[in-house]
């Protein structure tokens, strides 16, 4: 998912071939190499199978194994049970999945819809107004905590939080405190506001550069104070914007795996949002078939945010 | 008169305060972490403690007598560079096709397979891939984990890449038709020059993806002489649980740099727009 396709509605060439004269044979209006139907489906075949076994395979097999006691190891690793809806019903009364789900709700909303939508408009709007090497200082730090490689980030902050050389600590004069340990979801939050803002502050830059400056002079001369050009000027023309960055982060984060790396789930499943609890209970506990209900809990949370968000694509590409 | 003009310069300057004071708090959230990275590799004493800069370049002995720091960085390059050819090719092909001819159902596909991508992400599918590879006996199978991040990215590329298709003028195609090249040709002579910007964006943007996945790597291969950077850094730890801070800090610096390096030439070539489709 890239949000370079936000600028590509889906139906657009059928037009552009409907006008063409149209030519005799197998080739269609729009084929002027004559490539033709064959080996247009020729060509269309690899990427299709490789979409097809490990997309769509994967998330029909989910379905299927979802509903079967199969564990790595032991008796039923041979010879998996027909459980129904067992693994589901298992699920909803186990209160490490409640809590699970909770903490990811937190996640998401804390560190993804709250934290880096807010703080990226922030730095989008008001780093416009800074002289230009503060502008791309900050700019360019942002931009470094969102490329470098997620298993160096994680490092870099460990060794911030270190309970005993940590870099916190020694700037708060709080030696011994152990952030990681103390505050798992603040940690994470935190983190993943660090490590994400980039997105939003690029994505809201390029939205406030098309509200037009005669606008915001107009409001000015009108005596209208900052707030209140926002809300009457320039909300109405980026509503768009925040609907689709929010999805989007939103998608990404849930889908994160990096609080595993930063804290393991822990202490005590503190930190273990859905990803982490399906990846410890299906690849480390072996339990697959639980851990494959729980996936299906996810995809089909993943299936109504995209749905949203291509339906705000379609209305907007019209 | 006086007064309001007064007010006006007060407001201007707290607003210009205001917004300093956010700008520095903001550089020091955003520049705290990355301290550690930028000087602990040039330490004598490297630590999680950041200390004063005593320059030696002793640490990056220690990186190169490792045996699998250097080969993992071959293994990434290995991964990241196969998937960035088959998503190239297979998501080029595939979108020039798409874009040409009306194959029946063409658009309910692509939306279907654009809806599929962001639906069926690692972490979600990552149970029925490991089973399906662990029963197929691919486990540690590199081939096996390319075709799994290709399968992962194509769908994207190939909408990227259609838009390129699109934008090809067809008079370009028809002039090399009546010269009787054939499609294969066309393709390959006339059509891929013209879209190279797309190719090479799809080609950086797998391998950038390709180059930090953690995940499928850490699942699918077990095999220390195969791991990606991404995965091998979890084993520069000495037997207390104590981590090797001279390895992992110049380590660190050496996987992180051909990112922020692709980074920069991406950045100079296409400008900010580009990074919307770089990631996720």
């Amino acid at each position: 998912m890239s949000a370079q396709t936000t600028s590509a509605p889906t139906d657009d060439t059928g037009a552009a071939d409907a006008s063409r004269p149209r030519r005799t044979g197998r080739t269609g209006p729009g084929d002027v190499a004559g490539l033709g139907v064959g080996r247009a489906v020729l060509f269309v075949v690899p990427a299709l199978a490789l979409i097809a076994a490990f997309l769509v395979f994967p998330a029909l097999w989910t379905l299927y194994l979802g509903v079967l006691k199969y564990d790595l190891a032991g008796s039923n690793a041979a010879a998996p049970q027909f459980v129904g809806l067992g693994n589901y019903t298992d699920a909803l009364t186990d209160p490490r999945f409640a809590n699970s789900v909770l903490l990811t709700l937190a996640f998401v909303g804390l560190s993804a819809v709250l934290g880096q939508n807010g703080l990226g408009f922030l730095l989008a709007a008001t780093l416009r107004r800074a002289v230009g090497w503060v502008r791309m200082l900050v700019n360019g730090l942002v931009l470094l905590s969102w490329i470098l490689p997620g298993t160096v980030v994680v490092f870099l902050w460990q060794a911030l939080l270190d309970r005993n050389g940590g870099t916190l600590n020694a700037l708060l004069d709080t030696p011994g405190a152990a952030w990681t340990l103390d505050h798992p979801l603040a940690t994470i939050v935190v983190f993943n506001v660090w490590r994400g803002t980039a997105f939003s502050m690029l994505l809201y830059s390029a939205a406030l550069d098309a509200v037009p400056a005669s606008h915001l002079e107009t409001a000015r001369l009108y005596g209208s104070g900052p707030l209140r050009t926002f809300r009457d000027v320039v909300l109405p023309r980026i509503r768009g914007h925040i609907l689709t960055n929010t999805l989007l982060i939103t998608l990404w984060t849930f889908n994160d795996f990096t609080p595993y790396m930063l804290t393991g789930g822990g202490p005590d499943h503190r930190s273990e949002t859905l990803p982490v609890y399906v990846y410890r209970m299906s690849i480390e506990g072996g339990q697959l078939g639980f851990g494959s209900a729980i996936s299906l809990i996810m995809l089909v949370i993943n299936l109504v945010i995209a749905l949203f968000y291509l339906r705000l694509l379609r209305r907007r590409g019209q | 008169m006086r007064r309001i003009l007064a007010d006006a310069l007060v407001r201007h300057a707290l607003s210009r305060i205001g917004l300093y004071l956010f700008a520095g708090l903001m550089l020091v959230f955003f520049a705290l972490p990355l301290l550690w990275l930028v000087l602990t590799p040039f330490s004598r004493t490297p630590a999680y403690q950041i200390t004063a800069p005593s320059f030696t370049l002793h640490n990056f002995r220690v990186l190169f007598d490792n045996p699998f720091a250097l080969r993992s960085i071959g293994n990434s390059l290995v991964l990241a560079g196969g998937t960035a050819v088959l998503a190239v090719v297979f998501a080029g092909t595939a979108a020039y096709a798409l874009s040409r001819v009306r194959l029946p159902g063409r658009d309910a596909l692509l939306y279907a397979i654009l809806l599929l991508s962001s639906i069926v992400t690692g972490t979600a599918a990552m149970v029925p891939i490991f089973l399906m590879l662990f029963q197929l006996n691919m486990i540690d199978n590199r081939l096996a984990l390319i075709l799994v991040l290709t399968g992962g990215l194509l769908p994207s590329a190939m909408f990227i890449l259609k838009d390129f298709m699109d934008s090809v003028p067809k008079s370009y195609e028809e002039s090399a038709r009546v010269f009787g090249a054939s499609p294969l040709q066309i393709l390959r002579h006339v059509v891929a020059p013209v879209v190279r910007p797309g190719l090479a964006t799809i080609a950086v943007w797998a391998v950038v993806q390709v180059w930090g996945n953690f995940l499928l790597p850490y699942i699918l291969l077990h095999d220390q002489a195969k791991q990606p950077a991404a995965v091998i850094m979890y084993t520069f730890y000495d037997e207390g649980g104590q981590p090797n801070f001279a390895l992992i800090s110049t380590f660190s610096l050496l996987y992180s740099v051909p990112v922020v390096v692709a980074y920069l030439i991406v950045n100079r070539r296409y400008g900010f727009r580009f990074q919307g489709g770089i990631k996720g």
